[in-house]
């Protein structure tokens, strides 16, 4: 047993309004530059739909993730070492920008500028990458808002698979969800794995996943490896980039930006213990399905006497495991069953896990055609089918998923029945394989989700990952390249000239 | 050409583009290690980059290690091994004429991509545009030189920029003079490829030091790096 600590998210979709002020938040601080543009560490996808980068989980065509041998073990699915190798000069599986969208924006100038016409002055597109004008703006982050487009469209989505779809391209039965999807931090990341350089590492600490921008050389294999398409080429740069987990934020004890903004309260962040030692093992199951409950059993109990001295051993602090006991991931993840990975089959072992949403009774079931159980509806029947959120979450196991959604309608009634009847139904929790405790906790946490609740962050241990008096009269963060002051406009290596800060004092 | 010309093209010009390309490599490497990438811009335009940059790559991958083998080997091993010139010549010829017209094809189809397709042209930077116009320039050349070396297949003249290659590296201030009465074609081609040598470090070209063949022997495919102080 090898104890690592990693802060996990969870995402829960039953709250998620779909409102992107993650998306933008996140695009503020970090992706507003060139070259990056097209490129969201944070997306809200509306499901069904392909998604962003269009049709992003058709593995079969982009060859993201992993894929088990027939040996048993596990490799890239675009490949093992010499065939990420042979792919270095063009590579097959990387997606084309307008697979993202082409990033535009609008000649705003021309409103003020325009001569006396008769018609008014319009911000027509222009293409931010050639610097042409667009006649026609193709795609989005987020070109399927609320179900936009046609159903023969959108319902390539993947998660169809095995669910008679048809029948929801009719008004009367269609359903909608919000995805919001950044980098996993996966327990075992392809991105890693797929990089030629050796510049993706992930962080023992708190297993964030981060590119070492001096050592990323552009081979671009990552952008494939990654299944979740959350790795970013950056056209400008000639690098790659990707969601940092706010590191500077979370080793401040702070919750990352996303997590910070989110006006729903549907974002958690918590301390996993993990067995490093376990990782291969639990991402080579034998069968897709099984790659949950494999995830779950590689997470430590850190009450469990024996973990709490194999952590010590491994250097995980004292306040790390302290946080772990009161992880909000653990609880959804571990404790009430309702928070789970995003596409397990990908064998990655992703670590922002989601709370699947619950949804209207469909039509048939509210015309008295599929019966109701204690007065809760049957989760099957429900206007998301179990089938689809299974395919999402579980890998097509329908049953965990089924469970949770149970749990979730049995904190309902029991709410219900305390605070409008006033009576403590201990029934309705039992039937649940809960106690009556149990959901005044999942109430606590899920649904009134306090700031304290949600974001059990301990702080970085910075003291043992340098020697603060060299940081005396440091530089603070910079980009690349150390204390350079970037104050040469144009540079001898043909790198993009740094901006120079300016003080208040020079401004004015 | 007048000796003093012959000399400073062939026995200076080769020393001030090999400090310049080691110099500036490592001077690069050291303060510019954002700017060390391969700029690849198949996420821009994905079209004629597939064929262009895997005919380029490899045919040049093969050019460039059998020019190599065929320049630095010192001429005695030849001998030692009785290996003759004149099958050397032939070597020379058909490997290089087939694996140039690869990388002459892949070079085609890279600079027609970047002059005139709009998002590749607009995102290049002089460099880039001039590096490949230059390559091109030199897949041309080194093209250009297999009728003339079809007329002597006996390895003489070959034998010639062996001696100079050799004298180049082991500081032979003769070696200049070997050159001294060879076609034209192959002194443009020498001068040229020098010259590639002498921008190599203030280009993307850099990127084939960094060529990850460490990748196959690192062990397993996870990378973690911890934050804690190891001294």
């Amino acid at each position: 047993m090898k104890v690592r600590a990693q802060i996990g998210k969870v995402l829960n979709l039953d709250k998620c309004i779909g409102c992107h002020t993650c998306s933008v938040t996140c695009k503020n601080v970090w992706t507003s530059r060139e070259g990056m543009e097209y490129a969201w560490f944070n997306n809200v996808e509306t499901k069904p739909g392909v998604g962003y980068p269009k049709d992003w989980e058709n593995q079969k065509r982009w060859n993201g993730g992993w894929e088990r041998t027939p040996t048993g073990s596990i490799r890239p699915k675009m490949g093992g070492k010499w065939r990420v190798l042979a792919k270095i000069f063009a590579n097959p599986d990387l997606p084309e920008i307008d697979d993202y969208y082409e990033p535009f924006t609008f000649d705003y100038d021309h409103l003020q500028s325009a001569g006396e016409s008769k018609a008014f002055p319009t911000a027509r597109p222009r293409s931010l990458i050639s610097g042409q004008r667009m006649e026609k703006i193709e795609g989005g982050p987020n070109w399927e808002e609320i179900l936009g487009g046609e159903f023969s469209k959108r319902s390539a989505d993947y998660n169809f698979e095995g669910v008679q779809k048809e029948i929801y391209g009719e008004f009367e039965n269609t359903f909608m969800m919000y995805l919001p999807r950044l980098c996993e931090h996966c327990l075992n990341p392809t991105c890693v794995a797929a990089c030629p350089s050796g510049s993706i590492y992930k962080r023992e600490e708190d297993g964030i996943v981060l590119i070492d921008q001096e050592k990323c050389r552009g081979w671009r294999m990552c952008v494939s490896g990654c299944p979740y398409k959350k790795i970013y080429f950056n056209w400008k740069t000639g690098k790659s980039e990707k969601c940092i987990f706010c590191y500077p934020r979370i080793e401040a004890g702070q919750p990352t930006v996303c997590s910070e903004t989110c006006v729903g309260r549907i974002r958690y962040l918590g301390v996993m213990l993990y067995d490093a030692d376990r990782i291969e093992e639990a991402a080579s199951a034998e069968n897709v399905e099984d790659l949950y409950q494999a995830q779950l059993d590689i997470f430590l109990d850190p009450n469990d006497p024996e973990v709490i001295k194999q952590a010590r051993l491994d250097g995980v602090p004292e306040n790390w495991m302290q946080a772990a006991r009161h992880s909000p991931v653990w609880k959804m993840a571990m404790e009430w069953k309702v928070a789970f990975p995003l596409h397990p089959e990908y064998r990655t072992l992703p670590m922002v896990w989601y709370v699947p949403p619950l949804s209207p009774i469909n039509a048939a079931a509210s015309a008295g055609k599929i019966s109701a159980r204690n007065g809760m509806p049957d989760v099957r029947s429900l206007r998301i089918p179990l089938k689809y959120l299974a395919n999402l979450l579980t890998a097509g196991n329908e049953e965990p998923v089924a469970d949770a959604l149970e749990r979730m309608l049995a904190m309902r009634a029991y709410m219900r029945a305390k605070t409008v009847g006033g009576v403590i139904e201990e029934g309705i929790a039992r039937e649940v394989g809960l106690t009556g405790q149990q959901i005044e906790e999942m109430y606590q946490i899920m649904a009134i989700a306090n700031y304290e609740d949600r974001f059990v962050i301990p702080t970085g241990h910075r003291e043992d990952a340098e020697d603060m008096y060299d940081e005396k009269g440091g530089c603070g963060f910079s980009f690349g390249n150390g204390c350079s002051s970037g104050s040469t406009s144009a540079n001898l290596f043909g790198a993009p000239a740094r901006k120079k800060l300016q003080t208040p004092s020079e401004v004015f | 050409m007048n000796e003093y010309l012959n000399h400073l093209l062939f026995g200076i010009y080769p020393y001030i583009a090999l400090v310049t390309l080691a110099l500036g490599s490592i001077v690069r490497f050291d303060r510019e290690p954002y700017s060390w990438r391969a700029g690849s811009s198949q996420l821009l335009r994905r079209k004629q980059l597939m064929w262009g940059s895997v005919l380029f790559h490899v045919g040049v991958l093969v050019v460039f290690f059998g020019h190599v083998f065929g320049l630095l080997v010192p001429i005695w091993v030849f001998e030692s091994f009785h290996v003759k010139h004149e099958w050397k010549q032939v070597l020379a010829v058909a490997a290089g004429g087939v694996a140039g017209t690869f990388s002459f094809i892949g070079a085609t189809l890279l600079l027609h991509r970047r002059l005139f397709d709009p998002r590749i042209r607009v995102n290049s930077t002089f460099a880039d545009t001039g590096i490949l116009v230059l390559l091109w320039l030199q897949l041309f050349l080194g093209l250009a030189t297999i009728p003339v070396s079809l007329g002597h297949l006996d390895g003489k003249e070959m034998v010639k920029f062996m001696a100079w290659a050799n004298g180049i590296f082991t500081f032979n201030q003769e070696a200049s003079s070997y050159i001294v009465g060879s076609t034209w074609i192959f002194r443009v081609h020498i001068v040229l490829g020098l010259t590639i040598f002498l921008l190599f470090p203030f280009t993307r070209l850099v990127h084939m030091l960094s060529a990850p063949l460490r990748y196959i022997w690192r062990p397993g495919y996870q990378v973690v790096r911890s934050r804690k102080l190891t001294s």
